[in-house]
């Protein structure tokens, strides 16, 4: 096993008119290579800002925090993940196609590679046929799948998602549950998913990270003994409702003095 | 075509009390005129009198529906009482100073996006230019210009573009401004260089945008042509026809041409929105 992400002792403090606020005090995480890996707790509990701290788009205050082995930044720059944010984020004068393609241009991919990429991508989040529609004519799921497809469209082997699905219904959620389990099979990357949703961070990960608010810090590491292949009603199973409880426990405590 | 008959409505309503108060506002002079000739006017030798003045305080609509007509139509288009000549001369001023507006205003609203210093410092002087009455500084331009030698089509089509520039930064800016941060994360995620976040995300982004201000921007060029023509009319133009008409108190003509103006902007703007839906059509952007 290849430790791919890894956080020692990360603080993250922003700065307000109010005072500081301690988004990340003293995390501790490793993530090995494929993994899936969840962040769950309550608002404000800093899974979001953590996440964003491996894209580089937040800057720890201290502690050490590498990628691939290093810096976030300089894992940004080598092109290590691709991010997921909570909406689809698709350019709305561009097809489906030319979305995926947003990502490739930029990093300059040959013309030719591209259209290969793009009828990957489609084909591994179901969206076959759909390359020349625009993103108005899709539904809020299939736009989001289409917004994974533009993440995984080069070649990163992390995935960051942070709460992909928290806008759509719960049907259609299971749904792309389901679907993200089978891609995940396939592809072999390492997933880290920011949820709210207890089910949806048991039924999906390998590990769940269980965080709490004022400082934001861990406060349970669980392993999940689940099987890697998982059918939707593996839910019912003794197994995950003890793991789903284990969270729920690691919540409360989180929440304990806060009441 | 549901719309047809409140539209006619309406237009059968202006035309009724433009009639009206061309009536009211031209019997003096015709009580007076019967008065110098010893007459006595009955109501409807009155209204008859109101509608056929050579010099009505306000003419009537066909008095200046047959000037229009007399003056373009029958008149030839090289003719320099022709109102095809003259807004010829004020459309070719009015493309000019607008396409140097959209220019400025792209530029400057480029600049504003990106440099915190333009922002601070160049916008309030561009608000500030648009509180300056465009009537007391056009002369001063068009002076400044001809001394210098440059062409009388330049000096308007400056004029126009001082209008016409503003609403372009305006809109320009609230455009390029327009990705949210999320979306300019998501640049950052793809390691994307400045401007390659301005080319693909930016500049397209704004294009809705963009095109509310044309509207608003060519209409103000139009503005800006006619009032620069007040101080150049030498050349023509319907600021030259509006100029002339009131120093002779031809207000048939003056009307006309403020009509052949109106119509003018109208067909600019009309031009526009079939370019906006057409390229926001392509963009995928009309749904």
């Amino acid at each position: 096993m290849t430790t791919v992400i890894q956080a020692n002792n990360l603080d993250l403090t922003y700065q307000t008119n109010d005072g500081p606020v301690h988004a990340l005090k003293g995390v501790d995480l490793d993530i090995n290579k494929g993994d899936f890996v969840s962040f769950i707790g309550p608002s404000g509990c800093g899974k979001t800002t953590f996440l964003r701290a491996i894209a580089d788009l937040e800057q720890p205050t201290g502690g050490t925090l590498t990628v691939n082995g290093m810096t976030p930044e300089q894992a940004r720059q080598s092109r290590a993940y691709g991010y997921v944010f909570q909406a689809a984020g698709l350019y709305p004068w561009r097809t489906i196609g030319d979305n995926i393609r947003l990502p490739l241009e930029i990093m300059g991919y040959p013309k030719s590679d591209m259209a290969q990429r793009v009828t990957e991508v489609l084909e591994l989040v179901h969206l076959e046929g759909f390359e020349k529609k625009f993103p108005w004519q899709l539904s809020g799921g299939m736009q989001q799948r289409a917004s994974i497809a533009r993440a995984l469209a080069f070649d990163a082997d992390i995935l960051l998602m942070d709460e992909p699905f928290g806008a759509l219904d719960e049907i259609v959620r299971d749904h792309l549950n389901e679907q993200l389990l089978e891609l995940w099979a396939r592809t072999n990357k390492t997933i880290g998913f920011v949820t709210h949703s207890i089910p949806e961070a048991v039924y999906l990960s390998t590990k769940i990270v269980v965080m709490s608010p004022r400082p934001g810090r861990i406060t349970d590491i669980i392993d999940s003994p689940l099987p890697k292949e998982r059918p939707l009603d593996i839910r019912d199973t003794p197994e995950f409702l003890e793991i789903a409880h284990r969270v729920r426990e690691g919540l409360r405590e989180g929440h304990a003095y806060d009441d | 075509m549901k719309s047809i008959l409140p539209i006619l409505t309406v237009v059968a309503a202006i035309f009724a009390i433009w009639y009206a108060f061309a009536v009211i506002l031209n019997a003096p002079w015709a009580y007076s005129k019967a008065e110098r000739a010893d007459k006595t006017l009955s109501f409807s030798e009155m209204v008859s009198d109101t509608m056929a003045q050579d010099k009505p305080l306000l003419p009537a609509p066909h008095q200046v529906a047959v000037e229009i007509w007399k003056t373009t139509a029958l008149k030839n288009v090289t003719s320099k009482r022709s109102l095809v000549y003259h807004g010829w001369i004020t459309l070719q001023a009015t493309a000019l100073g607008f396409a140097f507006g959209i220019g400025l205003g792209i530029i400057l609203a480029v600049a504003i996006v990106y440099s915190r210093v333009m922002d601070m410092s160049v916008m309030p002087w561009i608000i500030a230019s648009q509180t300056v009455p465009i009537l007391a500084i056009a002369p001063m331009i068009v002076v400044v210009l001809a001394a210098m030698q440059v062409d009388d089509i330049v000096a308007k089509g400056v004029i126009s573009m001082y209008l016409s520039f503003f609403p372009v930064v305006v809109g320009m800016v609230k455009g390029l401004r327009s990705p949210d941060t999320m979306l300019l994360d998501q640049m950052k995620t793809y390691s994307a260089s400045p401007s390659q976040a301005f080319w693909k995300l930016r500049l397209p982004a704004s294009a809705p945008y963009l095109f509310a201000s044309l509207k608003v921007g060519v209409a103000a060029s139009l503005i800006g042509a006619v009032v620069a023509e007040l101080s150049l009319s030498q050349n023509g133009g319907l600021g030259a026809r509006l100029l002339a008409g009131s120093y002779y108190g031809q207000t048939i003509q003056i009307w006309s041409a403020l009509l052949a103006a109106a119509t003018l902007a109208a067909l600019m703007v009309f031009a526009i929105s079939a370019i906006e839906k057409v390229t926001l059509r392509r963009m995928g952007m009309a749904q």
